[in-house]
């Protein structure tokens, strides 16, 4: 739990960063004025903050917060610290899935098909990624059904994209490969927080399980875990969870490594402490990387996936020397 | 190296010309003779792109392809400055002359233009009268007794058009200030949602959307500029006329004065 409140606060803080920074130059006290509807405040100010700002930073907390908690949760249960939604394939099938929504016009006639088909893509690579490397798979088995995994759905994405008879669909497969929140709505705020925190709650439930699972299936059974029930909890809860966030906001990638990874020893190493402190850090990762982007490129659409990738990729290369230096 | 891509006095007039390139299209459909135009790009005739493309269905298509143009044996081959690089280069190895033609920055470069193409057909009387007629009617359009009122462009993925672009000429030319270059953005550049809600443009201008979905075309549709829209009415279009400067420009410039 001391870890917890820390967090708590670095999350309130960033979000209120969030809100508070823009390319629009607006003072702290006008940006509350306009967020709570205090005098002073002008309509061009109240329409950036409650129908801009503030979906963004909505996204950012609910995003980052499925994207850490689901990479604990996924951790906990494959006993592999490379499991992570990104790396094995979960958002780019989740992306595919919401590609195909909107582009054969399925989300625009009922809004929920988006996340609905984000939820499916996500399911399958679950389920594809259990199925073939398992609990006991090796690392190996893992990153390279991730691999292809990612591959297929990369492709596939692209190669729907650019069927697409909108020409500038072709120019958004950064987006469904890097992620962003720029110019997300108050829509996207309502379309996905449901799953998300539907996943979210599912997850956090998960830990009593993947707490008795550290000490081996056998242990875990005679403790009256039942591990098919674990199973399906943690498919459909990452699906929910991954797939909506990954509908809004692209294939945002690493948060899920990264932040279990650097909370683990603060924790200690018990799963059920790490999905809410993986929770609260992937929110915190996701609203800094935001608010980095809007800082460094504010007028180039720079993809959130580049900062979290920035960070994620050297922290991954370390995580495979170690484990190469382990096995040896 | 044959042709460097300058445009020839009025020489002799080439029999078959092929052109590569939306905005050399139209210069050479309004000024080529009867039958001296071969082929037009494919995007002369998509109506998205092209102010001309009823025009463009009576000619051949070509997809900027060096094999494709070179099977159609032109004597003269128009392109713009950074159409296909490869085929055009290929061509020119080839034997071919090739013709680049600037598409002009600024409405006053029009003419030039006009005429260039010209040479280049053996047309230039015709050029020549174009470009006076069209000098004539940008003056008449320029002249506004109106203050001036605050537009903004806006397109997909947040892109507008600030100082130094044809839209922003044409927006001025109608009477209209450019809130984008008021804010000191130029060339082709992104104004952030929350920029152009802040600036309070008295009119919105947003770019034709295509068919099926995209994400950089979502932000016409985000709720904040809905909301705008409901305080100074829904946004006015850009259309095809506004990308080359042909004389149809003028057309562009005549809409957006007979202010609805």
């Amino acid at each position: 739990m001391k870890v917890l409140a820390p967090l708590a606060v670095l999350v309130a803080l960033l979000f209120a960063a969030s809100l508070l920074i823009g390319p629009a130059d607006l003072t702290p006290g006008q940006s509350l004025a306009a967020l709570f509807g205090g005098g002073g405040a002008s309509e061009a100010m109240v329409l950036v903050m409650r129908e801009i700002r503030l979906p963004r930073a909505l996204l950012g907390l609910l995003v980052g917060g499925a994207l850490g908690l689901s990479g604990a949760a996924m951790q906990g249960f494959l006993r592999n610290p490379l499991a992570e939604p990104g790396l094995i394939g979960v958002t780019g099938a989740a992306a595919l899935g919401a590609v195909l929504a909107l582009q054969t016009g399925a989300a625009l006639a009922f809004a929920l098909a988006l996340p609905l088909a984000a939820l499916a893509g996500a399911a399958c690579a679950v389920g594809l990624i259990l199925l073939l490397a398992g609990p006991r798979g090796s690392t190996l088995t893992l990153i390279l059904a991730g691999i292809a995994v990612s591959a297929l759905a990369g492709a596939l994405t692209a190669l729907v994209l650019n069927l697409s008879p909108n020409p500038y669909a072709a120019t958004e497969m950064m987006f469904w490969l890097m992620g962003s929140l720029a110019d997300r709505s108050m829509q996207h705020v309502w379309l996905a927080a449901p799953p998300i925190l539907l996943g979210c709650a599912a997850l956090l439930r998960l830990g009593r399980g993947l707490d008795a699972l550290t000490l081996g299936e056998d242990a875990a059974a005679a403790m009256g875990i039942r591990p098919t029930r674990l199973r399906i909890t943690l498919i459909l809860g990452t699906a929910a969870a991954v797939g909506a966030a990954t509908a809004v906001a692209g294939a945002i990638g690493f948060v899920g490594l990264v932040v279990p990874h650097l909370l683990r020893r603060a924790v200690g190493a018990r799963p059920s402490a790490l999905l809410p402190a993986s929770a609260l850090g992937g929110a915190a990762m996701v609203l800094a990387a935001d608010i980095a982007v809007r800082l460094i490129a504010p007028a180039r659409d720079l993809q959130l996936g580049v900062l979290t990738s920035l960070v994620g990729a050297p922290l991954f290369l370390h995580l495979i020397w170690r484990s190469r230096r382990d096995e040896a | 190296m044959l042709a460097l891509g300058l445009a020839p006095g009025a020489t002799a007039m080439p029999a078959r010309v092929v052109s590569m390139n939306l905005c050399t299209d139209q210069l050479a459909m309004l000024l080529a003779a009867p039958g001296q135009l071969v082929s037009v790009s494919f995007l002369a005739a998509d109506p998205m792109s092209s102010a001309m493309a009823a025009e463009a269905r009576a000619y051949r298509l070509n997809h900027g392809q060096a094999e494709e143009v070179f099977l159609m044996r032109p004597d003269l081959v128009l392109a713009g400055r950074y159409t296909a690089r490869a085929a055009v280069d290929l061509l020119r190895r080839l034997g071919v002359k090739v013709v680049t033609v600037d598409a002009p920055a600024t409405l006053d470069a029009v003419p030039d233009t006009v005429r260039a193409v010209g040479a280049a057909l053996g047309r230039s009387p015709q050029a020549e009268a174009m470009a006076t007629d069209f000098t004539a009617r940008l003056a008449a359009l320029r002249a506004h007794p109106a203050p001036p009122r605050r537009a903004a462009l806006y397109g997909p993925g947040g892109f507008t058009s600030g100082s130094g672009t044809m839209a922003d000429d044409i927006l001025r030319a109608a009477g209209l200030t450019n809130v984008a270059a008021a804010a000191g953005l130029s060339g082709y550049a992104v104004l952030p949602l929350e920029k152009l809600v802040m600036a309070a443009p008295q009119e919105v201008i947003v770019s034709a959307t295509y068919p099926g979905t995209s994400r950089p075309e979502e932000v016409l549709q985000h709720p904040a500029l809905k909301a705008l829209a409901a305080r100074i009415g829904p946004p006015r279009q850009t259309g095809p006329g506004w990308d080359c400067g042909t004389p149809r420009v003028l057309d562009a410039i005549a809409g957006l004065e007979a202010r609805p």
